[in-house]
């Protein structure tokens, strides 16, 4: 079965919006980490400068996954490897 | 050069590495892009930056003045963050971390000074993976011994193997990805606003590029260099 390149395009702009609901993982994922920080560093304030860097670390690393949605949503955007 | 066709067609929406020109390289075509020059301006930056503080360092003073404070600042607050992650394995590593630390970070501010960041690129952050990888690879087998090293491929049990190499793989890509989708999406987020919103975009996108170019370049750098320094403290460990 033959499409047309439009009808292909579309189909991958609709997939890239579907790749970006990887976003709703890290979201979550860095707020509860947040959340956590906020009462380690209610608990023990003198800690707060450790507290902060070990939670943007892991909120960086979390972030890694959503990213990869990102990257595959710019793919099928503006590389546009199935409309070849 | 296959420039977007869906956001860039009524639009000034323009984020895409653009060829300069092209020249033959062994019957390949090989193109000189806007990444190349933007690191060659960040390169140049650095090296007139690194000599003048070269020269000063040359005739360092006991009491500190001027310029020298500000480079005895960067290398000893470098120097502590190395230190600090890596214990006493950390003093031979100096030199790559706060290499690496400068260079990505400047890069990621370039955004700012109106370049395209060349950490935007992925032919730029996957060398800064596969250097990673081969440290911590090297050290591993020197720390470990080849007969470590096969020990911790096969660590559960034997079969397993596969599994413990596609992690190791893993980790320059997922480095090097984390770093460009990062830069990226900043630089994609301010494309879009000046592309779309150019009406109206008067003075508010100086905050969103406080916080995508040197709130997100300053933390990136810094989970980079954290995390090439935890791998390679997780290399250096002998059982």
């Amino acid at each position: 079965m033959e499409f047309n390149t439009e009808f292909i395009k579309g189909c991958s702009a609709i997939g890239a919006g579907l790749a970006l609901i990887a976003g709703i993982g890290p979201g979550v994922g860095q707020g509860i980490a947040a959340g956590h920080a906020a009462s380690a560093v209610g608990r023990n304030p003198g800690a707060k400068g450790d507290v902060t860097s070990t939670m943007l670390l892991g909120q960086a690393v979390a972030e890694t996954t959503g990213l990869y949605g990102l990257l595959v949503g710019m793919i099928l955007l503006f590389v546009q490897p199935l409309a070849k | 050069m296959v420039i977007g066709l869906l956001l860039s067609a009524d639009s000034e929406v323009d984020f895409m590495i653009h060829g300069i020109f092209s020249y033959n390289f062994f019957g390949h075509e090989v193109w000189i892009t806007t990444s190349h020059v933007c690191l060659l301006i960040v390169l140049l930056t650095l090296m007139v930056f690194l000599f003048i503080a070269g020269r000063v360092m040359k005739h360092a003073t006991e009491v500190p003045q001027g310029f020298q404070n500000v480079v005895e600042l960067i290398a000893e607050s470098l120097d502590k963050m190395v230190d600090s992650t890596m214990g006493k394995n950390g003093k031979n590593f100096r030199n790559y971390i706060g290499t690496i630390f400068i260079f990505i970070l400047f890069s990621n501010i370039s955004g700012l000074l109106g370049l395209r960041a060349p950490t935007a690129d992925y032919g730029t952050t996957l060398p800064l993976g596969i250097a990673t990888f081969t440290l911590i690879f090297v050290n591993k087998i020197r720390y470990q011994k080849v007969s470590g090293f096969l020990k911790g491929l096969m660590d559960p049990w034997p079969f397993w193997m596969p599994i413990n190499i596609i992690g190791d793989v893993a980790v320059p890509i997922s480095l090097s990805l984390r770093l460009f989708a990062n830069v990226l999406s900043g630089t994609v987020m301010m494309a879009l606003v000046y592309g779309l919103l150019s009406k109206i975009a008067f003075f508010w996108p100086a905050a969103l590029h406080v916080y995508f170019d040197l709130f997100s370049g300053a933390i990136q750098t810094y989970v980079f260099c954290m995390l090439t320094m935890t791998y390679l403290s997780d290399a250096m460990t002998t059982e």
